[in-house]
C-alpha cells in the first residue's frame, strides 16, 4: 500500500449565495401629506432568507415594510411612488388584487394581536376566507401543521378551544406567526416582533424565524442590533428616510462602508 | 470618531488602551534591559529583567479580563469589537515579548562574564536595537491608530531577519573553527533567535493595528528573509586535509 499521505485539498467553488431577488424596490418614495418619509429607496430582497431593517426610530422602516403589502393604502394621507415587484410582478399595478397580495405577504406586528377567539379559530380564519380548505378535515390539518411549524402545537394541543388571548406574550406572538403561515404566504413581514417579549420568548421566536427562512422570504424590522446580527442574512440600514446601506449581515456589522451605519451600530448616534 | 452615546463605553475602551500602553512600556524596558545586559555582560541587570517579567504577565491577565467584561457588558459591534479583540491580541504578543526578553536575560546569567568576540557583540547589539525600534514604532502606530506607520513596521521586519541570518552564519563559523566555543555560541544563538522572534511579535502587532483601523487582514504574505533555514552546515566546515 502506498503510505504517502495526500495533503492536497480540493477546494470547492462556493455556490453563489445570492438567491433570486423576491422583492425588488426601485426609487420608492413615500409621502404622508407634505412629509417626505421615504426617499428613493432601491433594494433587492432575496428569497428564502431573512433581511433585517435597522435604523433609528422614525427613519421609515415600518413605512417601507407597509409598502410591501400595500398597507399604506389604508392611510388616507399616504402617497407611494416608484415601483415594487414581487417575483417580477408589479404590486402597484391597477389590476392587482390587494386581498390576494395580503395572502401572499403575511405580517406580524410588534404587539401580538390574536383575535379574541379560540386558538383554533385564530388560525382557521385566514384559510377559511381565502378558501384554502375544502372541508373541516383539511382545515384542521392546516391549523395543526401551522401550529407545528410555529413551534406552538405541543404547548397548546390540549386547549385549542381556549382563547388565544389567554396565552403568554411569547406564545401569542408565535400564534400570530402560525396565523400568518396558515394562508401559505411567500413573504412574511415582521415589525419588531420581539420588542414586547422577554429574552426566552425572544430566543424562541428567533429560532422559529431561522427555521422558517428555508421556505419563506422574511423581512424583519428590529431595534435590537444583536437580533439583526443573529437572525438575518442581509441587513439594510435606514436613516432619515434613506436606505443608507444594504448588504451581507456579517459585513454590515463588522465593516460597514458608510460612516452613518458605523456610528449607528456602534452606538455613536447623537 | 464621534463619542459613544453611552459615555462609560468610551471610558472602558480608554482604560484598555492605557493598559496596553503600560504593558508596552514594560515589554520595551525588558527588551532594552535584556539587550544591554547581553552586550555588557551585566548579570545584575539580567536578574532585574527576569524579576520584572511578573508584572507584564499580570497586566496581560488584567487586560484579558477587562476585555471579556467589556464584551459581555457592551456587546460591541464593528470597530469597537475589533478594538477589544485587538487589545487581547496585542497583550498576548507583548506577554511573549516579555518572555523572550526574560529568556535572553536567563542566558546572560548562564554564560556569566565570558567575553565574546567583538564582531559578535556588535551584531547582537544592532539586532537588539533594531528590534527595540520596531517594537517602539509599532506600539506608537497602534496607539495613534496609524495604519501607514503599522505597515512600515511590517515591511521593515525583513531587515531583522537578515541581521539574524548573518549572525547565525557567523556563530556557525566560530563553532566550527573552535568546538570549545560551542556551548557559549549556542547561548548566543538562542539569544539572537529570541530577539528575532520579538521582531515577529512586532509584526503581529502591526497586523493587528492594520486590522483595527481598516477592518481588513493584510492581504499579502510578509516577505521572509530568515534564510538561516537554508544554510548548509557543510558549507561552513573548516577544510580538513
Ligand atoms: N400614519 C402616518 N401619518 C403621518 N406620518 C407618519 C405616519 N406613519 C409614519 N409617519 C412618519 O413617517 C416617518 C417614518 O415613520 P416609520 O416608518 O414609522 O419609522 P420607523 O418604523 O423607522 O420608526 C416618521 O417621521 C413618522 O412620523
Ligand atoms: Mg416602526
Amino acid at each position: 500500500m502506498d503510505a504517502r499521505v495526500n495533503f492536497d485539498v480540493e477546494f470547492q467553488e462556493q455556490p453563489a449565495v445570492a438567491a433570486a431577488p423576491k422583492i425588488v424596490a426601485r426609487d420608492v418614495n413615500v409621502y404622508y401629506g407634505d412629509k417626505h418619509a421615504l426617499k428613493g429607496v432601491n433594494v433587492d430582497i432575496p428569497e428564502r432568507s431573512v433581511t433585517a431593517f435597522i435604523g433609528p426610530s422614525g427613519c421609515g422602516k415600518s413605512t417601507f415594510l407597509r409598502c410591501i403589502n400595500r398597507m399604506n393604502d389604508t392611510i388616507p394621507i399616504c402617497r407611494v411612488t416608484g415601483k415594487i415587484t414581487i417575483a417580477g410582478e408589479d404590486i402597484y399595478d391597477r389590476s392587482l388584487d390587494v386581498v390576494q397580495l395580503r395572502a401572499r405577504v403575511g405580517m406580524v406586528f410588534q404587539k401580538p394581536n390574536p383575535f379574541p377567539k379560540s386558538i383554533f379559530e385564530n388560525i382557521a380564519y385566514g384559510p377559511r376566507i381565502h378558501g384554502l380548505a375544502r372541508n373541516n378535515a383539511e382545515l384542521e390539518e392546516i391549523v395543526v401543521s401551522s401550529l407545528q411549524r410555529a413551534g406552538l402545537f405541543e404547548e397548546v394541543k390540549d386547549r385549542l378551544n381556549d382563547s388565544g388571548t389567554g396565552l403568554s406574550g411569547g406564545q401569542q406572538q408565535r400564534l400570530c406567526i402560525a396565523r400568518a403561515i396558515a394562508v401559505a404566504p411567500e413573504i412574511i413581514l415582521m415589525d419588531e416582533p420581539c420588542s414586547a417579549l422577554d429574552p426566552i420568548a425572544t430566543a424562541r421566536v428567533e429560532d422559529l424565524i431561522d427555521e422558517l427562512r428555508g421556505d419563506y422570504t422574511i423581512v424583519i424590522v428590529t431595534h435590537n442590533m444583536q437580533q439583526a446580527a443573529r437572525v438575518s442574512q442581509r441587513t439594510a440600514f435606514f436613516h432619515l428616510g434613506e436606505l443608507v446601506e444594504e448588504g451581507v449581515t456579517e459585513a454590515i456589522f463588522s465593516t460597514p462602508s458608510d460612516r452613518r451605519t458605523q456610528d449607528y451600530i456602534t452606538g455613536r448616534f447623537g | 470618531m464621534p463619542q459613544h452615546t453611552v459615555a462609560s463605553f468610551d471610558a472602558d475602551l480608554k482604560v484598555l488602551d492605557s493598559m496596553i500602553g503600560d504593558m508596552g512600556d514594560g515589554a520595551g524596558r525588558a527588551l532594552s534591559g535584556a539587550t544591554k545586559a547581553l552586550i555588557g555582560r551585566d548579570v545584575a541587570l539580567a536578574q532585574h529583567v527576569i524579576g520584572a517579567d511578573r508584572a507584564i504577565d499580570t497586566l496581560q491577565h488584567e487586560i484579558e479580563e477587562r476585555a471579556v467584561q467589556t464584551i459581555a457588558r457592551r456587546q460591541p459591534m464593528a470597530v469597537d469589537l475589533r478594538e477589544i479583540v485587538a487589545a487581547m491580541r496585542v497583550a498576548n504578543d507583548l506577554e511573549r515579548v516579555g518572555d523572550l526578553a526574560k529568556n535572553v536575560a536567563k542566558r546572560v546569567v548562564a554564560i556569566g562574564e565570558q567575553r565574546s568576540p567583538v564582531a559578535l557583540a556588535a551584531g547582537l547589539e544592532s539586532l537588539g536595537l533594531r528590534v527595540g525600534e520596531q517594537l517602539g514604532a509599532v506600539l506608537k502606530a497602534y496607539r495613534n491608530r496609524d495604519a501607514a506607520g503599522a505597515m512600515a513596521v511590517w515591511e521593515a521586519d525583513g531587515a531583522i531577519d537578515a541581521l539574524f541570518t548573518s549572525l547565525f552564519r557567523e556563530l556557525l563559523t566560530y563553532m566550527m573553527e573552535d568546538p570549545r566555543s560551542i556551548g557559549f555560541c549556542t547561548h548566543l544563538l538562542f539569544c539572537a533567535k529570541n530577539l528575532e522572534r520579538v521582531g515577529d511579535h512586532a509584526t503581529n502587532i502591526a497586523e493587528t493595528a492594520h486590522f483595527v483601523i481598516t477592518g481588513k487582514i493584510i492581504a499579502t504574505e510578509r516577505p521572509k528573509a530568515d534564510e538561516s533555514i537554508a544554510i548548509d552546515a557543510a558549507m561552513h566546515a573548516p577544510r580538513t586535509s
